[in-house]
């Protein structure tokens, strides 16, 4: 067993939780000296069932739409008493407690300035309740409350760019990241620490239970979101979306099909006939998201 | 001995935080709370206090702010009203439960629908289940004198529990009353820093806020419910310190010409000098009739109200409060306290100054009025009256 | 009555070591320790910690803790050298 891991075996999370194998990442990087604030979630639900809990770091969770504020008031806490000095602060969400109901505590930390680092776990829908639609799931998914049919092509939404509309806060240092490629994730997370002021990563976190695919797949369709395309990899100082740095530049983009058609929650795209105008709107948009990243990538050289 | 000023109720709520040495101060504005936030950052601007003001987007946050400082070991306190108080609610609750002491003055204002800035009881009535200790404030002095207790007794290791004392919407938060204002030397021997169980600390770390399934979930209720009646001991001594430092007496029930009464009028808050001069009026008119304030409303004062009980026929309590499909909580409040009791008087229930509506003495000649009635007729006809109340249609 | 913290705080650090969710597992991975290129991609990935890391000085391969593994296969996907197989758990 691993003793000296801050986030221990024994957690109930999921056989192949993307999430956790990702805090772990992420509190190797951060250290001891690190205390989270975590929103209500399976986070939360799967690491503290009194009396045992998987973090070997201060950790708190008070209710799912303030991670970001009960951070806030730790840090000026620890101002206050003189013990702010060398200690991470970080804020713990899923999608759901960062892209909806935690949205505005989150604005609200991003505009006051706090040196915290705020880490979204973006498994796409309210997992912990039972895989429900959110403003992250991506269109076309099917969920429990957006479910696929005859008439419904699953979620008719886009998922909302939460990355650059954090980084719109003109904040320290926005980043996107996943477990497939692990050591960017953690550079990400050394320079969001290092960062002065608030900072945020998206992790993108592929969830078994949720996406329907076998447990030994997480880290592949981690993989495959970026190499078709549909994650792009990316970090930014400040809030000019024209100076996004991609940090990984797929040879060549697969199709997304290929990711889609790994996971259930996408099977109506592909049964009981190809939905080719689905498919397709799909792949465009990722076609002119890339178009417009070299654009940019042409005019930074 | 402390200074005389001239000051408003929220004046004095600050003053007294700034007085406690609070750490941070998490908040958002509200009406009629705003000059809370205002006098602190003043304080803060001008050198004159130590601490952090964390201006959050919502009162929603300012209270999750107050959960995060307040397990990180700090001294902590904001102040909120009505739709604020509303909003933090579901934080109130989480905070209890963390047995966190945490100390908020709430500007006592009644509740949309339809939007009222003016004073009533309903915003923290409505909260006497969030598992905070809840005071009433009658006067500016009051307002102060119960923050600086508050904390003491919040952080008492038999009570962590957090507290919320209510001052009246304008009546109170707006108005310029003569208050003691204590020095700080006397402030710091009557309140030591706080000194938490546990904290978010890196040298021990632990958890905060875990999940508590069905085979420990009551047991932490079970003793936020022992702390709550380890406070009503903890409030009788804390109350008493305070009367030897300050010299300035504070009951759970304090009664006025009760002794040979045979109505007595309860009242919460700043109604209840009027009540006081109300009673003087009847009494020179020979109506036996007395007055009892509730300072505190959580822990609920069983025994102080089942000893005032004994001494009247009729038991008249002004709610400015409604509970809709009941009556007034204090009334209900009391109704339950002397459940068992083999005397008890004829209960009646007034709803009384909700959304500001003055209070005035003749509200109270008519509550005597009626009450009256009931003791003549020997039973109580009405259970719930509104008073000064405009023609229905 | 139990005793219990108040406010539920939990005071010892990763008590959930006590949890052992080894239990979960249907199929287990198997190292074929020959095969370990002590590369600790493994290691990395484990969303349960359950596996110990490799010493390449020491030529010591990865280690599976059965304690806590739940059966995922992420680390049999993963590994390049094919060091890991999926078999069914005996019961």
């Amino acid at each position: 067993m691993a003793s000296d891991e801050l986030f221990t075996s024994g957690h109930r999370g999921c056989a192949g939780c993307g999430m956790a194998a990702a805090v772990r990442m992420v509190l190797q990087e951060a250290g001891p000296n690190t205390i989270v604030a975590n929103a209500t979630g399976c986070l939360e639900v799967m690491t503290t069932a009194y009396p045992e809990t998987a973090w070997k770091i201060p950790w708190i969770h008070a209710a799912f739409e303030n991670a970001a504020a009960v951070a806030s008031g730790i840090d000026v806490a620890l101002k206050k008493l003189g013990k702010r000095e060398g200690i991470n602060i970080l804020a713990f969400g899923g999608d759901g407690g960062t892209y909806d109901i935690g949205f505005q505590a989150l604005s609200g930390m991003l505009e006051r300035g706090h040196n915290i680092t705020y880490v979204v776990f973006d498994n796409e829908a309210y997992m912990n309740t039972g895989i429900q639609r959110c403003s992250s799931t991506p269109f076309a998914a099917s969920t429990t409350t957006s479910p696929a049919g005859k008439f419904s092509i699953g979620k008719k939404e886009k998922k909302k760019p939460i990355a650059s509309i954090v980084a719109a806060h003109d904040i320290a240092y926005t980043a996107t990241a996943t477990i497939a490629n692990y050591r960017d994730l953690k550079k990400k997370v050394r320079k969001a620490l290092d960062a002065e002021g608030p900072s945020f990563i998206q992790i993108f976190s592929p969830c078994p239970t949720g996406w329907r695919y076998p447990s030994e797949l997480t880290v592949e369709l981690s993989r495959m979101a970026v190499e078709t395309g549909i994650f792009v990899l990316w970090e930014l100082e400040g809030s000019d979306m024209n100076k996004i740095k991609v940090t990984y530049w797929p040879k060549e983009r697969k199709p997304v099909e290929e990711y889609l058609k790994m996971q259930r929650r996408f099977a109506h795209l592909f049964k009981p006939e190809k939905k080719t105008d689905i498919l397709n709107k799909i792949q465009e948009e990722v076609d002119e998201k890339w178009k417009h990243l070299e654009e940019l990538n042409e005019m930074a050289r | 001995m402390g200074v005389k000023q001239v000051v408003k109720g929220n004046f004095a709520t600050a003053v007294a935080a700034k007085l406690a040495r609070v750490d941070v101060v998490p908040a958002y504005p509200i009406t009629p709370s705003t000059l809370f936030p205002e006098q602190i950052s003043t304080y803060i601007a001008n050198g004159e206090m130590d601490a952090e003001l964390l201006l959050t987007e919502s009162e929603h946050s300012a209270m999750s702010a107050a959960i995060g400082a307040s397990a990180s070991g700090a001294r902590v306190a904001t102040a909120t009203a009505s739709q604020g108080l509303k909003l933090m609610s579901e934080m109130l609750f989480i905070a209890s439960g963390m047995r966190l002491p945490i100390v908020t003055a709430v500007g006592n204002r009644a509740l949309s629908a339809p939007i009222n800035i003016w004073c009533d009881h309903q915003d923290t009535i409505a909260e006497r289940d969030s598992g905070w200790l809840q005071f009433y404030a009658e006067n500016n002095q009051n307002a102060l004198d119960l923050m600086l207790m508050a904390f003491k007794i919040s952080e008492d290791r038999r009570v962590l529990l957090p507290s919320m004392v209510g001052l009246d919407a304008f009546v109170l938060t707006h108005t310029m009353e003569g208050v003691d204002v204590p020095l700080q030397e006397e402030v710091d021997e009557f309140l030591p820093p706080y000194k938490p169980v546990y904290t978010l600390d890196v040298k021990n770390p632990m958890t905060f806020g875990s999940f508590g399934t069905p085979a420990h979930y009551m047991e932490f209720k079970y003793q936020q419910w022992e702390a709550m009646e380890n406070a009503q001991k903890v409030i009788d001594e804390v109350f008493s310190e305070f009367y030897e430092k300050f010299g300035r007496k504070y009951e759970k029930v304090s009664e006025y010409r009760t002794d040979d009464a045979d109505i007595i009028i309860l009242t919460m808050g700043s109604m209840s000098g009027t009540a006081r001069a109300a009673v003087d009026s009847m009494r020179e008119k020979g109506i036996k009739v007395g007055a009892a304030k509730l300072t505190v409303f959580r822990p609920f004062p069983f025994r102080e109200i089942k000893d005032l009980s004994r001494k009247a026929k009729v038991l008249a309590v002004a709610d400015r409060n409604i509970s809709f499909g009941f009556g007034g909580a204090v009334f209900a409040e009391i109704a339950g306290a002397l459940i068992n009791e083999k005397e008890k008087p004829m209960l009646i229930d007034f709803i009384i100054g909700l959304g500001g509506r003055d209070i005035t003495q003749e509200d109270f000649y008519k509550i005597a009025e009626i009450s009256k009635d009931a003791i003549d007729k020997g039973k109580v006809e009405k259970m719930v009256h509104w008073i000064n109340l405009r023609e229905v249609q | 009555m139990d005793k219990v913290n108040i406010g539920a705080v939990i005071t010892t650090p990763g008590s959930a070591l006590n949890y052992k969710t080894g239990s979960w597992r249907t199929l287990k991975p198997v190292l074929d320790e020959a095969k370990c290129k002590f590369c600790n991609i493994c290691w990395q990935l484990c969303p349960d910690s359950a596996i110990e890391q490799a010493d390449a000085k020491a030529k010591k391969p990865i280690k599976i803790d059965y304690d806590y593994c739940k059966g995922c296969g992420i680390c049999v996907q993963e590994c390049p050298f094919n060091a890991l197989e999926m078999v069914e758990e005996e019961k």
